[in-house]
This record gives C-alpha cells, sequence and structure tokens, in this order.
C-alpha cells in the first residue's frame, strides 16, 4: 500500500536514532494551582527547526522558558547536548517576542551585548557583531538606536544578538508576531537560508499554522487544559524548489488543513 | 504663552510679579517687602562680600556632601528594594513614613547624636533628599520590561552586571525624576539645617539680616538661594528629557 505523503508525515513523526540535541524528559510546571505543563516529553532533533505551535494557553511559551532556563519546572528533565540542565547557559541563546533590546544602546552594543556579558573584549566582540549586523542586513545601522528602527530590524538586532552568542541551540518565542505581514513574510524565508546555513538547532514558539509548516523540520502541535503534546508532525515539504514555491505544495496545504482540524475544537 | 502675536519667553510672568513687588516696596506699605529694585541693588552690593563668599562655600558644602550621600546611598537602595521582596517587605514602610514625616522635628535628635558641626547638616541634607530617590529609584526598577530582565539572565549576566549594564539605565528616567524632586528637597535640608544646627552659611545669614531687619538683604540671599535652587533643577530636568525618549519606548 502507498501511504500519500501527508499520511507518512504523521507516520514518520517518532524520529528514529537521530543526534537529538535537546530533550525534554516529563516535565511538569504548576503555576500555583494551575497545571501549565503536565509530564511533557519531546525531543529536538539537532540542526532542525522545530515548532511548538498550539493555541493560546497551552503552555507553549512556558516550555520555551524552561528549556531556556528562565523558569524553573517542577520536575522532569531538560537535557541539552546530553546534559541535564537547570539554568540559562551559554548553549543556549534565546530571541524574546518583544525584542527585549536596550534602549538607550546602539545597535552595535546590543547585537555584542551577549558577548559583553560573558567578557569578550570590546574589539573582538564588535569584531564578531559587524559580522552578524551584516549577516542579518543591518549593515549601515551600528551606531543607530532601537527606537529609530522598525519592528521588524528590531527584530533583526534581537535575532543577531542571539547568533552572536554561538549557542548552537536558538530559542525563538513567537518573533515575529510584533512585526508586520510583508516583513513577516520575508522573516520567515530569511529563517529558512538560516536554518540551512547555521547548522544550529531552532525552536521555534508561534501560534501561527502556517508560519509552523512552511518554517519546519519537525511541529510539535500542543494542546491545553492539560497541556499536552497531541502530534508530532514532521512535514515533508519539498524546499529545493524555492520557498515561494512551499505555499503552493500540496503537502503544505494538507498540513495545514489538518492541524486547523485539530486545533478547531479549542478556539473560541 | 502668545499675546498679540508674540511668543513671549518662558516666565514672562515673572516680570509682572516683579512689576507689583516693586509697586508695592515703592508705596512703603510695609518694612517687610522693601522696592525689588533695592533688593537687587544690594544683591549686587553683598554678591562679593567675605561674608557672602564664606556662606555660600559652606552651604555648597555641606549641600553637595548631603546630596551626594542621597544619591549614592539612595539608588542602589531603591534598586535593591526594587529587585528583591524581601528587602522591600523589610524596608518599605520606614520609606514610606520618612518620606512624609516632618523632619525637621527630627533635627535636634540629630543634634545630640552627631553634635553640633557640619556633620549633623549634612546628615539633615541626605536625611532630606533620600527617600523620593528610593522610592522613585523603586518604583522605576518594578517597571522593567520583564523580558530585559529576562534576556540579561538568559545572556548570563551576573548580579553585578544585571545592575549596572541592565536595571540602572533601564529605571534611570525614574531615577533621575527622584534626584531631581530630591535635591530640591535638600535644599530645604540644608538651610533647615544651618538655622537649627549651627548658624553657619545662609542659614547665619538670614538669621543674621532678619533679627536686624535688614528686609532687602534678606530677600536678596533668598533671590541668591532660589536661583541656585532653580538652576540645579532645570539642570536635571534637561538631563531627565534626555533620556526621556527612551522612557516611552522600554516596553
Amino acid at each position: 500500500m502507498v501511504m500519500s505523503q501527508t499520511e507518512s508525515a504523521f507516520a514518520n513523526a517518532h524520529p528514529t536514532e537521530q543526534d537529538i540535541a535537546v530533550s525534554i524528559r516529563g516535565v511538569s510546571k504548576n503555576y500555583g494551582a494551575v497545571e501549565a505543563l503536565k509530564d511533557m516529553s519531546l525531543d529536538f532533533p539537532r540542526g532542525q527547526l522545530t515548532s511548538l505551535l498550539g493555541p493560546s494557553g497551552c503552555g507553549k511559551t512556558t516550555l520555551l522558558k524552561i528549556i531556556a532556563g528562565l523558569l524553573k519546572h517542577d520536575s522532569g528533565e531538560i537535557i541539552v547536548n546530553g546534559k541535564n540542565v537547570t539554568g540559562p547557559g551559554p548553549n543556549r541563546a534565546f530571541v524574546f517576542q518583544d525584542f527585549a533590546l536596550l534602549p538607550w544602546a546602539t545597535v552595535m552594543r546590543n547585537v555584542a551585548f551577549g558577548l559583553e556579558l560573558r567578557g569578550v573584549p570590546r574589539s573582538e566582540r564588535e569584531d564578531k557583531a559587524e559580522k552578524y549586523i551584516k549577516g542579518v542586513g543591518l549593515a549601515g545601522f551600528e551606531n543607530a538606536y532601537p527606537h529609530e528602527l522598525s519592528g521588524g530590524m528590531r527584530q533583526r538586532v534581537g535575532l543577531a544578538r542571539a547568533l552572536s552568542v554561538d549557542a548552537n541551540v536558538l530559542l525563538l518565542d513567537e518573533p515575529f508576531s510584533a512585526v508586520d505581514e510583508q516583513t513577516r513574510r520575508k522573516f520567515q524565508e530569511d529563517l529558512l537560508s538560516l536554518v540551512a546555513n547555521e547548522k544550529k538547532t531552532f525552536i521555534f514558539v508561534t501560534h501561527s499554522i502556517e508560519e509552523a509548516v512552511y518554517c519546519s523540520d519537525q511541529i510539535a502541535l500542543l494542546l491545553p487544559r492539560p497541556s499536552r503534546v497531541h502530534e508530532m508532525i514532521r512535514p515533508q515539504i519539498d524546499r529545493s524548489k524555492g520557498v515561494d514555491n512551499i505555499p503552493r505544495e500540496p503537502e503544505y496545504l494538507d498540513i495545514v488543513d489538518q492541524i486547523w482540524a485539530s486545533l478547531r475544537a479549542y478556539v473560541e | 504663552m502668545v499675546i498679540m502675536g508674540y511668543k513671549l519667553p518662558n516666565m514672562s510672568s515673572l516680570l509682572i510679579w516683579g512689576l507689583l513687588w516693586e509697586i508695592i516696596g515703592q508705596t512703603g506699605l510695609t518694612f517687610f517687602v522693601p522696592p525689588l529694585s533695592e533688593v537687587f541693588v544690594t544683591l549686587f552690593k553683598i554678591i562679593g562680600t567675605p561674608a557672602f563668599v564664606k556662606a555660600l562655600t559652606e552651604t555648597a558644602q555641606a549641600f553637595l556632601a548631603g546630596v551626594f550621600f542621597a544619591i549614592a546611598i539612595g539608588i542602589p537602595v531603591g534598586i535593591f528594594m526594587g529587585r528583591s521582596r524581601l528587602l522591600d517587605e523589610l524596608l518599605l514602610p520606614w520609606v514610606n513614613i520618612f518620606v512624609s514625616a516632618p523632619l525637621t522635628a527630627l533635627v535636634p535628635v540629630l543634634m545630640v547624636l552627631f553634635g553640633f558641626g557640619m556633620k549633623s547638616i549634612i546628615i539633615t541634607t541626605t536625611l532630606f533628599g533620600i527617600w523620593i530617590i528610593i522610592l522613585n529609584t523603586r518604583a522605576g526598577v518594578r517597571q522593567i520590561n520583564r523580558s530585559l530582565i529576562e534576556m540579561s539572565r538568559s545572556f548570563g549576566a551576573s548580579q553585578f552586571d544585571a545592575f549596572t549594564k541592565v536595571y540602572f539605565w533601564a529605571a534611570l528616567p525614574e531615577i533621575l525624576g527622584g534626584v531631581r524632586i530630591g535635591v530640591i528637597r535638600a535644599v530645604k535640608g540644608v538651610i533647615i539645617g544651618q538655622l537649627l544646627i549651627s548658624i553657619v552659611g545662609f542659614g547665619a545669614l538670614f538669621e543674621l539680616y532678619a533679627s536686624n531687619f535688614l528686609m532687602s538683604h534678606f530677600w536678596a540671599v533668598l533671590i541668591v538661594l532660589f536661583a541656585l535652587a532653580f538652576s540645579i533643577s532645570e539642570f536635571l530636568g534637561y538631563l531627565e528629557r534626555r533620556v526621556s525618549y527612551y522612557a516611552a519606548n522600554r516596553s
């Protein structure tokens, strides 16, 4: 029997003997009486982009912040590169939904700030920051201040800062939700080439189904009440035909529909 | 203000009040109000005299020392209170009491504790200024965008780095607002200290002129003091406006 591409995407959702960069095992988190996460287990393959997708209240940002070490989990284990972690560490870098830039510092200092906190000497960190400022397309804005930039440009600064510390796991918390639609499209394209070029593991929180299917190697579909991983989806979209064609692939459209069918009940 | 198409410079209304003062003074209604012109003549007469210069330096020393301690202690305490629940619970009641307490009543106690000299005056000055600096700094730190705090943690900031590179700067607009009000209060503190503790500096001049009914001298010194306090406050206001551009877009 020949499976359709979509069926095989769902069937192959359990990764085999892949190199796992981040693994969470039985993680629970309560806010008082509210169960934010309950006994959640997930694997994030190295060098791939995994989306955490779900309606609001499903605990996706909570999970991301626990992986970042910004929130304490009540039980379970977070294993990054084979080691159990309990706090923030240099192997993970975070990109914030609201950018979290220093408003009093230039683009240069903001991008280099992660390195500055690690005690990297000025000239060295600025060389490195320079490279990533160019990389995200902000060359010429080194001495601009965040309030002089558009939302999209600010998030590029946030991205460059996360890239410049050279962490091998990048955690992105709805990074494109505060930027306008056109900028968002461009960002998604850039993200794909970043995943292809940077050899980093990306963990990406989003509430946009299209965005998740477009960008992800793997989608963890989370559902609330109680929070759980409903499904793992591995879209096998042929990206070789160019990013423009992704939204026209039947695979893309099928998965978007299928996810929507799962989520519909949870959206008021 | 614009009158008949002319834009008047700031504080032009002072001219009207100055004129009114002059008229009342000229009519000789009360010895308490000499004509403003006479006050200014006296002002320029005394401004270079050794007595005045001595008073100015004494006051400036006590004031600067008092303000220095108010800022150097107030800002860190405010930052710690803003970041630590425990410290906040411990100290906030005291800060709230002192910020609204009639501190003048405390001055005699200070005299007993610290003597009748410069030390007590400086402490009085600090006490007048410090509480509002603490409160404003605390408020500034408490409203720091959560993700800025998370950002510094996630990139591995040490406590010290977080305080000096993030919290202080993120709270700077509120801190400067507090410093400005604190400094104005400290002017009150230094004069009250000089009047009550030991008769030195401007306090001594006020005492001298008032008790000898030298009203134009009295007013002249008062105008100098107002002018000084006003310039300091305006300067701090200017600094505040310099950083306010990011107060609006921190979140």
